[in-house]
């Protein structure tokens, strides 16, 4: 059975090492909305990304960080992988 | 330029203050504190401190950083900058200064830093130590470094103007006043200034320890004790103050009260310690020449906020260098650090915003914790209780660890 990476997963992973947005409640509906509207900037996916790294030990390039664009683009990405 | 221009050119005032200190957190309650003679100075409790030398320290205990910091900046800076942060936000607010509403590249931030973001990096360091290098995380890079209280208070207000920091311990909340008034003859119309320090982490208080000048007692009320004769050495301490600075009439302009004028300022540097020399302190000569651009005469001078190491050689130094411009027991000295602790890049900006509200009040505050002043050094120590009477200049000293002097004179507005 392969493991799935949920939008609940990645959004424990945002608040815990990149802090919790002002405006917005990463519990709401937030899957599609960039990481640059939610107060997210560059530094932040690539911490969010080591930790996915750490936690599922699935290995995410830096190329790959750039595509990243939405938590839901990170989710689908980490799940790509975890089938391959 | 002409001595006449020059004096023509902007007279720097400050308009705001706030304060994170270990016996107060924010202006009323640290000046009240202070004048009650109320010490911060505790056992250490940041981290277990028992196997290490030193076992007491300022800090600022009633600061909970995710209560003053919003949870996104938080996680990518260091407790020093939280520190910086909320002072900043004081001070803003103390001065009415709205700065959404102000020229962005007018408004300029100028910060002094002595440890950068340490306790930050102990925490990465025992990532990198334990689970290895993929575990430091990403804001280490940003987090430590001496800049970073101003960056980030830069960003926060949207503060686009000259931005720099200044690292020279203690003296350098000293020197940001003076780098401060340099941006106001150029194209600053506002300048946050001041500094804090943080570094109560075990690599941070060891870096301390490491220059022998740190008290070892473990009576908070006995550990800190300049111009005693039972000197032994200082206590470090965490947080600062916080300064907004503009001219005179921009300030005037926009109905702002002045707590006072930065009307002085110059610093010096001592020559290489050599052996079997007796060690020069070029001190003396920051407080002639401060006073001098100042056209304040000795006598015009109603306090000095000393130095104050705690260390009997230093202490004497200076001293000797007050006594020699002041003569002896010439002018009120005073130590209100001896209720935070050193805050080296913060102590400094703090002892400013002190002097300023000694002028607003009229009143010195004490020195606490000296019972048998030593001798050796003449000077008229204000003890125990704070001194009323006017006071107009107020120089305040500092000495950075490796060389640095600066003195400044505030002078009421």
């Amino acid at each position: 059975m392969t493991t799935t990476f949920t939008l609940d997963d990645m959004r424990s992973i945002m608040g815990g090492c990149a802090g919790v947005p002002d405006t917005i409640d990463l519990g709401d509906d937030i899957g599609e909305v960039s990481f640059v509207d939610l107060g997210y900037d560059s530094l932040a996916v690539l911490e969010m990304a080591a930790r996915i790294q750490q936690q599922l030990g699935v290995r995410i390039p830096d190329d790959a960080v750039d595509e990243m664009k939405t938590p839901q683009a990170a989710v689908d990405y980490v799940n790509r992988r975890l089938a391959d | 330029m002409t001595e006449a221009t020059r004096r023509a050119g902007p007279r720097p005032v400050v308009t705001g203050i706030g304060v994170a200190a270990p016996n107060g957190l924010g202006t009323q309650a640290y000046w009240a504190a202070t004048l009650d003679g109320k010490s911060g100075i505790g056992r250490i409790t940041r981290f277990d401190a028992e196997r290490y030398p030193v076992h007491v320290a300022g800090e600022v205990s009633e600061f909970d950083d995710t209560e003053h910091v919003p949870s996104r900046l938080a996680v990518q800076t260091d407790h020093w900058s939280h520190l910086g942060l909320t002072a900043a936000d004081m001070a803003l607010q103390d001065a009415g200064v709205q700065p959404a509403e102000l020229p962005e590249y007018e408004m300029a931030v100028v910060t002094a830093s002595s440890s950068g973001g340490t306790e930050f990096g102990q925490r990465e360091i025992e990532k990198l130590w334990s689970q290895g290098p993929e575990y430091v995380g990403v804001y280490q890079s940003i987090a430590w470094f001496y800049a970073a209280t101003t960056g980030q208070i830069s960003i926060r207000h949207g503060m686009r103007g000259p931005c720099g920091v200044i690292c020279a311990e203690q003296a350098g909340g000293l020197d940001v006043l003076a780098q401060a008034r340099r941006l106001l003859r150029q194209d600053a119309t506002v300048v946050v200034t001041g500094g804090t320090d943080a570094s109560l982490c075990p690599y941070g208080l060891v870096a301390q320890i490491s220059t022998g000048l740190l008290s070892p007692r473990d009576d908070p009320e006995r550990a800190y004790l300049p111009f005693d004769a039972d000197a032994c050495g200082y206590v470090p301490g965490e947080g600062g103050a916080m300064l907004i600075v503009e001219d005179q009439a921009t300030a005037r302009a926009r109905g702002a009260r002045p707590y006072g004028a930065i009307t002085g300022y110059a610093a010096t540097f001592d020559p290489r310690p050599e052996p079997g020399r007796e060690p020069r302190s070029n001190l003396g000569r920051a407080i002639a020449l401060a006073l001098k651009e100042a056209r304040v005469t000795p006598e015009q001078v109603d306090v000095v906020f000393a130095d104050a190491l705690g260390v009997r050689e230093s202490d004497l130094a200076e001293a000797r260098a007050i006594s020699a411009v002041f003569g002896p027991y010439g002018v009120p000295v005073t130590a209100p650090k001896t209720m935070t602790g050193r805050l080296y890049a913060g102590g400094a900006a703090l002892d400013v915003a002190t002097a300023l509200l000694a002028i607003r009040d009229g009143v010195i505050p004490p020195t606490v914790g000296v019972r048998a002043a030593d001798p050796a050094c003449e000077l008229d120590l204000v003890r125990s209780a704070a001194r009323d009477g006017p006071v107009r200049n107020a120089l305040v000293l500092a000495r950075g660890h490796g060389g640095f002097n600066a003195a400044l004179l505030v002078t009421a507005p």
